[in-house]
């Protein structure tokens, strides 16, 4: 699914953001990143989704070399995968349909078919009766909520998140991570950095951490392992 | 690399982006005002320049077309002479007209012209001391010296005359004109172009998220473009309006005010049509252009290309 092999990642300004990660990530695996900040989570997880590129190593998405993968081909490399954001990226202009919408007939789904699988995914977030309304009108839980169906809309394999807790209060987290969970029993993969211990500790999943850019510890049900 | 602005698509996905440019206008309000507004500004001053320009150009082709060849013959020569001079005449290929007056009519002409003194020719009509004269007009105005130094040549032409020294600074002050014309729209042309692609670069840098979000989803390049490159057009051609308008009346009076009162020789307003379709076309087309080249060159900057 994910294959990261010697990967190595240095910014124009000479920052070492990640150096020879390998790593595999499997089809239907729910995956925490974990790590101090600036210790290379973003890097890591930006790579996965082709926003920046390795300087060394290959990776391998649904088989994809992303290194090689040319700039006008990322569009359609994204379309099978969701990415979910700490600040939602919702557009502030449109509804809650019209923004889950959006990633649907961006690849030309026909109108019927956008209506119906729309209104779907807002079921299983549990925003179906919100439909109309703006993302200013909603809650951050409620607008995360928005941001995740818009990431599964189009039924992608794999779904990244990067710190989708990192804005809402506990009791909100929970409810987000209880759709992440839905979403991976349907089995797809998640991929999710996180700051919360909380979550980590308690939804037990494969944890992955990330110290100065280097892999530290990657256990099958492990713990989050920070005090902070 | 996406290199083509323009890629098939369905006609839902056609529509969609006409609703998504019309939508974008509406609610980037005080955006889409701003950018017609300077398109507006640009415009007028490109156009009130066009029509005066135009009009300079007119008046001037005017008087270069007034400019002809008089070569006078030798009275010696025969009536044999006379019309294979004019064959000659009439292959040079920079020759347009070649039109024979005969002695008798050049006297009429010249006791019409010289009025209440005229009369002081009249006993020459007995005793006709001019020649005939051949009139030639030439293709462009610009070969008349270099056509006339080559009729000079001829046999049995006894002299030319085409207001030497006169025609060449006429033709020196007229080039001079239009070179600064041409130099002075292009520089007002330049200035409009980066001004309104300025402002709409503006209006796209506020929606980059919008841009970025697109990409994220997985909006190809094309698909992102269509709708900005439709919002340009829109702008340049909303923003074209108010100037046609403005224009079009303003030279419809001052038509109306002004041609009856121009009283001197050569110099006549080109008349309102098709004058005013033209200059309406060209500013249509300027503002459509310069906004969907302002509207592509700012996305461009967003799309990673």
């Amino acid at each position: 699914m994910i294959e990261m092999s010697e990967v190595s990642k240095t910014y124009p300004n000479g920052v070492v953001a990640v150096s020879n990660i390998n790593v595999k990530i499997k089809q239907g695996e729910f995956v925490y990143v974990v790590g101090p900040s600036g210790a290379g989570k973003s890097t890591f997880i930006k790579m996965m989704y082709r926003e920046e590129k390795p300087t060394k190593g290959n990776i391998l998405v649904n088989g994809i070399s992303l290194p090689k993968l040319r700039n006008s081909k990322v569009p359609i490399f994204r379309r099978n995968m969701g990415v979910v954001f700490q600040d939602f990226k919702l557009l502030p202009n449109l509804t809650v349909f019209e923004n889950v919408a959006f990633a649907m007939e961006v690849i030309e789904t026909h109108p019927k078919e956008i209506k119906r699988r729309v209104m779907e995914v807002l079921e299983l977030v549990g925003l179906k009766h919100k439909a109309r309304m703006l993302p200013t009108e909603l809650s951050g839980g409620e607008q995360q909520r928005v941001s995740i169906a818009r990431s599964i809309v189009n039924s992608p394999k794999v779904v990244i998140a990067d710190e989708p807790t990192g804005n809402l209060d506990p009791e909100t987290s929970w409810e987000i991570m209880n759709i992440f969970e839905e979403i991976h029993n349907r089995g797809t993969t998640v991929v999710m950095a996180t700051h919360n211990k909380d979550i980590v500790n308690n939804l037990t999943h494969r944890v992955i951490a990330i110290e100065n850019g280097k892999i530290v510890r990657d256990e099958q049900r492990g713990d989050y392992g920070y005090e902070y | 690399m996406n290199s083509g602005v323009i890629t098939a698509m369905n006609i839902r996905t056609l529509g969609r982006h006409f609703r998504e440019s019309g939508k974008n206008l509406s609610r980037n309000g005080w955006m889409t005002f701003a950018s017609i507004s300077a398109v507006t500004v640009t415009l007028l001053l490109v156009g009130v320049f066009f029509v005066i320009m135009m009009n300079l150009n007119n008046f001037a082709s005017n008087i270069e077309k007034d400019v002809e060849i008089r070569a006078h013959l030798d009275p010696a020569a025969s009536q044999q002479d006379i019309e294979l001079m004019e064959t000659e005449i009439k292959q040079m290929p920079e020759v347009d007209t070649v039109v024979f007056s005969p002695k008798e009519k050049e006297l009429t002409n010249l006791i019409k012209d010289l009025g209440e003194d005229g009369q002081a020719f009249r006993p020459f009509e007995q005793d006709n001391p001019l020649n005939d004269v051949y009139i030639i007009k030439t293709k462009t105005p610009k070969d008349v010296i270099k056509t006339a130094k080559k009729i000079e040549t001829f046999n049995y032409i006894q002299q030319v005359k085409y207001g030497q020294g006169y025609v060449e600074k006429l033709f020196d002050v007229v080039e001079t004109a239009r070179n600064i014309g041409v130099v002075l729209i292009l520089g007002l042309l330049f200035t409009a172009m980066f001004l309104i692609s300025n402002t709409i670069k503006i209006t796209i840098m506020a929606r980059r998220n919008e841009i970025e979000i697109m990409r994220l989803v997985g909006a190809t390049n094309s698909f992102i473009r269509w709708p900005f490159f439709l919002e340009g057009m829109w702008l340049g051609v909303l923003g074209a309006v108010l100037p046609i308008i403005l224009i079009g009346v303003s030279y419809h009076y001052f038509y109306r005010l002004a041609a009856p009162k121009i009283d001197i020789k050569f110099v006549e307003l080109l008349p309102f049509t098709p004058f005013i379709y033209q200059i309406s076309s060209i500013m249509l087309l300027l503002g459509a252009l310069i906004g969907v080249w302002g509207s592509l060159m700012s996305v461009r900057k967003f799309l990673k290309i």
